[in-house]
């Protein structure tokens, strides 16, 4: 075991990771632990843009854009967040550019913006002009600028470290957090970082689904660590699907491509999104047009052999602006697809995507342990976090917004009080719970492969938990991902070495997949209503009257198959009252 | 020296590499079905754990794959379902992270980002496909390398954004043409395709390599940026531009498709622009 003592201590080191060590790295004595090396972080993924209302190119201005959050998340956005996150929208990109990040340009030399899903002018007439965007890899110049800027400042990184578990120690007025044990993937060894605060930045889980535009590295490590600890997660139910993945791979197509003109057809070539959403069309939230593209397959509409897809007509664009403003996703359609978007529409269907819910915090980027209180000293932000900006359906764009955002208030506010606090002892035996977790793991105990569990997760997540969803489908989810948790007690682990053993951490990420996985049914069979990116076709209605209200899942008791419990917390409201939702 | 003339090279380590050793299927249970039009490929991989081996060694492992399918899906077939010790790095698997730059037939590419059909010689039937490490980083096991000296080589180029003036209470304004001037550069995944194919740096590891020139490149060309001077003196060094022979290895290697050599020459005329 090796021990380490830092005020502040990050674990993830993608943009939220990254964006909180510039600034605590500046005013704390601050490490970053991420498994992966910093520019392999998912972030780097992101393609179409960041919005702020910059009104660069057309009047804008930071209250359109909080109503559009707030509207697009069908009202389970907490306001006060989404106003800071649109008010402070401004100053994020501003600080990117400063930093280097190479935004596209306009004539006049500004930052350029395009169109993007759900972003109006004036509440709703018509869609404007917000994501600043650098070609169509704004979140590969955003991570690699960030990185740069760490470097800059000399932030130091411990790469290839899993972090597996977080240390609360009991204070007089409950839990503290302490520090935090990693898993060091070049020796095998186990570190004890002692801080004064930690802050969490470990992204999505997307993996629990087959189809998604998610690394395989995204399997929500940290909001399962922080599960096992007892603290809840915040609307786990909540997942979108991208409307535009690739046809049977689900790499992303940016909605950018529509931002630039880009239209979805049915196989009679139909622009069908002109029946769902009259107004802004191929440009409503991802959750809208997520449904609309399901119906159409559904319905017997779609295209190709199997019917099961539908095509993204991007032709009229031209070979220009595709070269030019779309470069990399005209690559992955020839690369994967074989198919040249310059010529040929695109076989597309929806792709898991991102994590609306995640582990709560306050505006101050604190980590709640229930629906008032905050563990001192442990703060999250990015897609593992839950402020709650996104509600039930997160706008395009607003995901590297909000990871600058909070990233930055995040690191702010956990050097702030790491600066104001001593240090308070670790729990005795630090090490134990990742000791024994990974001696299970390496034990023999069975002959289940890690692979086979983690396939049938996905394949019935994919069939029973998706863009649509009933009573019987989320029951089916439940029973499996329950029995798949009996088989992962006796999963067996080839590689025993000691060195870069990526065999054992693949289980041990399975594990948090299990548990995530059942939270999002388990949160999803409660909630009998559709909102946002939950889509019960048993209760097709949103329902205000039970469910405009956060979920919180706890864990009950001990192991991986303990029960969840769930409680609620009320929805911040400031100045706008739900309407329904029309494009 | 061209992309083709370096597989023959590594052809020659192969023979001193000693044992090919092929692993018969099932080794980690029952398969999983296969998929329908798939052909079997031997995949040859080039195995190395330093904890425990004394020096590497072939394998070969028969995989069922369908032509679309990537190197990466080989791979981790043989992880999953035969070898669970076999190791590698890979995250977003389209070719946007850079985590899994390998010698693949001999050239440094994505696994993620080459497909089977594209490596089947003639008419597709069933074939070998070689799989080694990146070559002039340290093996720590299989196909994963010591990624440190890499990246160390980047930072000591300052491959950040340094202006000395009063910063604009708004964004710098910079022309559509201005930006475009460094455009190619940005695109750079730091993957190391172009640096481990790069015959120089294989033989002196103290070169900066062109991926670190790269990353000058997008600095000093930048018009926000007004440290040119500070990097093309650290490139002036005896590890930097001059030492690369232009042989074009680190262009044909770049998954983004980056004009490598050419940026390097830009720099390499800067230098001579600035100080001849
Ligand atoms: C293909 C794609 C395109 C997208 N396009 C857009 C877009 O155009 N606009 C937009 O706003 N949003 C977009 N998004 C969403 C957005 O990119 C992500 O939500 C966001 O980047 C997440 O950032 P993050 O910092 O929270 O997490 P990540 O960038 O995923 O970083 C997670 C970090 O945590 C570390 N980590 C994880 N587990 C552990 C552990 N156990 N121990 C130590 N470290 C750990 C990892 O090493 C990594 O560094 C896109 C997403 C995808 C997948
Ligand atoms: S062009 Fe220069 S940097 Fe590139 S491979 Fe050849 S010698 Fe190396
Ligand atoms: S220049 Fe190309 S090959 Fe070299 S590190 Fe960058 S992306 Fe990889
Ligand atoms: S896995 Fe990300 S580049 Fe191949």
């Amino acid at each position: 075991m090796q021990f380490h003592k830092y005020d502040v201590v990050i674990v993830g080191a993608g943009g939220a990771g990254m964006r909180a060590a510039i600034e605590s790295g500046q005013r704390a004595r601050t490490a970053v632990l991420t498994k992966l090396y910093p520019t392999r972080s998912h972030t780097g993924a992101a393609q179409g843009g960041m919005c702020a209302a910059l009104a660069n190119v057309e009047e804008d201005n930071w209250e359109w854009h909080t109503f559009d959050t707030i509207k697009g998340g069908d009202y389970l956005v907490d306001q006060d967040a989404a106003e800071i996150m649109a008010k402070e929208a401004i100053d994020a990109v501003l600080d990117l550019e400063k930093m280097g990040l190479p935004f596209n340009r306009t004539p006049e030399g500004k930052i350029d913006q395009r169109r993007f899903g759900g972003h109006t002018r004036n509440h709703g007439e018509a869609a404007v002009r917000r994501a600043c965007y650098a070609a169509d890899r704004t979140g590969h110049m955003i991570l690699q600028t960030l990185y740069q800027n760490c470097v800059k400042h000399g932030i130091e990184f411990f790469n290839e470290f899993y972090v597996l578990d977080v240390l609360l120690t009991e204070g007089e007025d409950g839990p503290v957090c302490t520090g935090a044990v990693a898993y060091e993937l070049a020796t095998g060894e186990i570190h004890v970082f002692q801080a004064k605060s930690i802050v969490f930045a470990t992204g999505g889980f997307g993996k629990v689904f087959k189809t998604t535009s998610n690394a395989h590295t995204l399997t929500g490590d940290g909001m399962g660590i922080v599960f096992r600890k007892g603290l809840p997660l915040e609307d786990m139910e909540f997942y979108q699907f991208h409307p535009t993945g690739l046809a049977g791979l689900g790499i992303l197509l940016t909605e950018g491509a529509r931002g630039e003109g880009a239209i979805l057809r049915n196989a009679s070539g139909e622009r069908f999104m002109e029946r769902y959403a009259p107004t802004i069309k191929d440009l409503a939230p991802r959750d809208i047009v997520a449904r609309s593209m399901a119906l159409e397959v559904l319905e017997g509409r779609g295209a190709g052999p199997n019917k099961d897809y539908v095509l993204l007509d991007c032709t009229h664009l031209g070979a220009e602006v595709l070269e030019t403003k779309l470069p990399d996703i005209t690559e992955f359609a020839r690369t994967y697809l074989a198919v040249d978007p310059v010529t040929e529409p695109v076989p597309v269907y929806p792709t898991a995507h991102y994590a609306m819910g995640g582990i709560p915090t306050n505006i101050h980027a604190e980590v709640l342990r229930d629906n008032e209180n905050v563990i001192p000293g442990l703060y999250a932000a990015g897609e593992c976090a839950c402020v709650s900006v996104h509600g039930a359906n997160r706008l395009g764009t607003n995901s590297l917004l909000d990871i600058n955002v909070f990233g930055r208030r995040a690191g702010i506010a956990a050097a702030e009080y790491a600066l104001a606090h001593d240090h308070v002892d670790i729990p005795e035996n630090p090490t134990k719970v990742v000791e024994e977790q990974l001696a299970l793991l390496l034990s023999e105990h069975g002959h289940e492969r890690v692979a086979d569990i983690r396939i049938e997760l996905q394949a019935t997540m994919d069939a029973n938990a998706s863009v649509y969803r009933t009573e019987e489908t989320l029951k089916q989810a439940l029973h499996d991902v329950q029995a798949l948790k009996e088989r992962y007690a006796h999963i067996s682990v080839q590689d025993k070495g000691k060195r870069f053993n990526t065999d054992l951490l693949e289980a041990a990420e399975l594990g948090f997949l299990l548990e995530l996985a059942e939270i999002l049914v388990t949160g999803a069979l409660a909630r009998k209503e559709s909102r946002g990116g939950h889509a019960r076709e048993d209760y097709p209605n949103r329902d205000d009257t039970n469910f405009m209200r956060h979920s919180m899942a706890y864990k009950q008791g001990e192991g991986l198959t303990a029960d969840i419990r769930l409680d609620y917390k009320p929805v911040t409201f400031t100045r706008y009252q739900p309407m329904e939702r029309k494009y | 020296m061209t992309a083709s003339a370096t597989s023959a090279a590594s052809a020659q380590d192969n023979t001193s590499a000693g044992q090919d050793k092929t692993n018969a299927a099932g080794s980690r249970g029952s398969q999983p079905p296969v998929p329908e039009g798939a052909i079997t490929i031997t995949v040859k991989i080039r195995r190395f754990n330093t904890e425990f081996d004394d020096e590497p060694r072939w394998e070969s492992f028969q995989v069922p794959a369908l032509p679309t399918d990537r190197v990466l899906n080989l791979l981790h077939h043989v992880k999953w379902y035969l070898d669970g010790t076999l190791t590698f790095r890979r995250s977003c698997a389209h070719g946007i992270c850079g985590s899994d730059a390998m010698r693949i037939n001999g050239v440094n590419r994505l696994a993620c980002k080459v497909l089977v059909k594209d490596l089947l010689a003639g008419g597709g039937k069933a074939t070998t496909i070689t799989i080694e490490p990146i070559k002039g980083l340290p093996v720590h096991k299989d196909l994963l390398v010591d990624m440190e000296p890499f990246f160390e080589a980047f930072r000591a180029v300052k491959p950040y954004l340094i202006n000395y003036g009063q910063e604009p209470t708004r964004e710098r304004i910079q022309s559509a043409a201005d930006r475009e001037r460094f455009d190619d550069t940005t695109k750079c995944i730091l993957c190391a395709c172009c640096t481990t194919s790069c015959p120089v740096y294989w033989t002196e590891g103290s070169y900066f390599g062109p991926a670190a020139i790269v990353n000058a490149h997008r600095f000093i060309f930048d018009s926000r940026d007004e440290a040119a001077e500070e990097r093309l003196d650290i490139l002036n060094d005896v590890d930097g531009v001059w030492r690369c022979r232009t042989t074009f290895n680190c262009t044909d290697a770049c998954p983004r498709g980056i004009q490598v050599t050419k940026a390097i020459q830009e720099v390499k005329r800067a230098l001579l622009f600035k100080r001849v």
